[in-house]
């Protein structure tokens, strides 16, 4: 589905200084997997999103999508950002549907769409509710529905629950899972947390700062459904201190 | 409901009856004091005077009006497409926004006896200062709110590849609304100064030229009734453009009361 190949990523300051963001970043992901990066900041994870996306050019590299060559944004992709922003002019309805607008196709067509993505998100009567009448937890459901309304075929998130509570946090972990065994799509969900890494991925990627590059690739071969007793499963312990460890090693080498 | 009244109450009442507090002390000091009517007048000579002269008062009540609304629908005009251009442009922005800062400190008030010298005693130069004054916050507040758009909205509507224009309609323009008031705001009361500051440099209609011309015959009485008129002139603007942004931006407005 996505091959990344050698891709690197130098960004221009406005001092003209050049800041490598991303370094030799190979990866491919399969169709229908959930691939999380998790890793410090500054280590390009969000860089590697808007480079898969096509919002900004690579460096060096290639990187492809179902074989077609990333060069400008193409429409096949939802993304979902640590903030809802939601349009605060708009209802629930009219934010899914901002999406359909945007890329300039009927409404109406989609009204059906989204009604089934408001019951599968939980949104059931909230439809003609405004964002600020929501809660952080739901205004994030309408930002994940608003991301699959089109039915892309790969979900970009970037830190999407990064800015909720601990306990909304999780439960819309769960949410998230619940949606893509109803609605399968490929995933690149990039993350500070290693539990919820671990949590939702086939793979996780653990990334190493200044410049960003790839440390290891983990394969998660918990059972799915993921339920939330897994986190005191042995194994599911075992990955997470190793990743971990990994990751604390690494910090300490590049200071 | 309780709630409610208590608020209105807070709101308007408790202003109106210190309102009425100060002009009944007023009144009282002049009639103890026996204060000479023609350096502070009290507020019944006032009234009465301000009465007296109704007609002619409405006539340049309402040529200040129109040089105030004039000099403000000029910087409307002209400063919201100013200010779309600097957001859009950085080129013109590195050219224009350091003069713009310049110009703006720039004491119109110190300008605007060559402005009438240059457009005449008439009420285009009024027009023109009040347009110089209101014009600066317009530019300043629409391009903050224009450059605020959160940056994942302009990346989202990049990916699904919306045009430009389409993202200035249906994302950057709505969302830079609430500052694009907050500019109007500024300007209208800023608009009602400068057509004041014309007619003070020199005309011979408007509230301006009433508060001249009165203070320099002792007329003190009706030296207040203008400026009583021209404060009940800028307050209704004021409120007219309030009016407008609830109905245009709802959602912004009952954000706040949060």
């Amino acid at each position: 589905m996505i091959q990344i190949e050698k891709v690197s990523k130098i960004y221009r300051t406005q001092e003209n200084e050049f800041v490598p963001a991303v370094a030799e970043v190979s990866l491919e992901v399969r169709e229908n997997e959930f691939v999380t990066l998790v890793g410090p900041s500054g280590c390009g994870k969000s860089t590697i999103l808007k480079l898969v996306s096509g919002l900004i050019p690579v460096t060096g590299g290639t990187i492809r999508v179902r074989e077609q060559l990333v060069q400008e944004p193409f429409p096949d992709v939802g993304f979902v950002f640590q903030q809802p922003v939601l349009l605060p002019w708009r209802t629930v309805l009219g934010n899914i549907l901002f999406s359909i607008e945007m890329l300039g196709k009927k409404e109406k067509e989609f009204e059906n769409r989204a009604g089934d993505l408001i019951k599968l998100a939980g949104l059931e009567g909230f439809e003609n509710k405004y964002p600020r009448e929501l809660s952080g937890g739901m205004q994030q459901r309408v930002a994940i529905c608003r991301a699959l309304i089109h039915d892309p075929s790969l979900l970009l998130m970037d830190e999407p629950f990064g800015a909720l509570d601990a306990m909304t946090r999780e439960e819309m972990s769960f949410e998230l899972l619940r949606i893509w065994e109803e609605r399968r799509k490929t995933i690149l969900f990039v993350t500070h947390s290693i539990p919820e890494a671990i949590l939702l991925a086939d793979r996780v990627v653990v990334m190493t700062p200044r410049p960003g590059k790839i440390e290891r690739i983990f394969e998660i071969d918990l059972p799915r459904p993921r339920v939330y007793e897994m986190e005191f499963n042995e194994r599911f312990k075992a990955l997470n201190s190793e990743i971990r460890s990994l990751i604390f090693s690494s910090r300490k080498e590049g200071s | 409901m309780q709630s409610k009244m208590s608020r209105v109450t807070r709101a308007y009442l408790l202003p109106a009856f210190t309102l009425v507090g100060v002009l009944i002390v007023w009144e009282a000091l002049y009639l103890i004091f026996q204060i000479p009517q023609f350096v502070i007048p009290a507020p019944s000579g006032i009234f009465v005077e301000t009465w007296e002269w109704k007609y002619r008062l409405i006539g340049h009540t309402w040529v200040t009006l129109y040089e105030t609304i004039g000099g403000f629908a000029l910087s409307v005009g002209i400063g919201t497409p100013l200010a779309v251009m600097l957001v859009y442009n950085p080129t013109l922005r590195n050219a224009l926004y350091p003069l713009l800062v310049i110009a703006q400190s720039v004491p119109k008030v110190a300008i605007a006896p060559i402005l009438l010298l240059v457009l005449g005693a008439g009420e285009v130069s009024k027009i023109v200062v009040a347009f110089l004054v209101a014009f600066f916050p317009i530019v300043v507040d629409t391009a903050t709110g224009l450059a605020g758009t959160p940056a994942e909205l302009i990346d989202l509507s990049r990916s699904y590849r919306a045009s430009q224009l389409k993202t200035f309609i249906k994302v950057r323009f709505p969302m830079a609304l609430p500052f694009f008031f907050s500019g109007l705001k500024v300007a209208i009361t800023l608009a009602v100064i400068g057509a004041v500051v014309g007619e003070f440099v020199g005309s011979d209609k408007g509230l301006g030229y009433v508060i001249v011309a009165a203070t320099s015959y002792w007329k003190a009485k009706l030296a207040f009734g203008a400026i009583i008129i021209l404060s009940i002139l800028a307050i209704v603007l004021f409120e007219i453009i309030v009016v407008i942004e609830r109905i245009v931006c709802p959602w912004y407005g009952s954000e706040q009361q949060h």
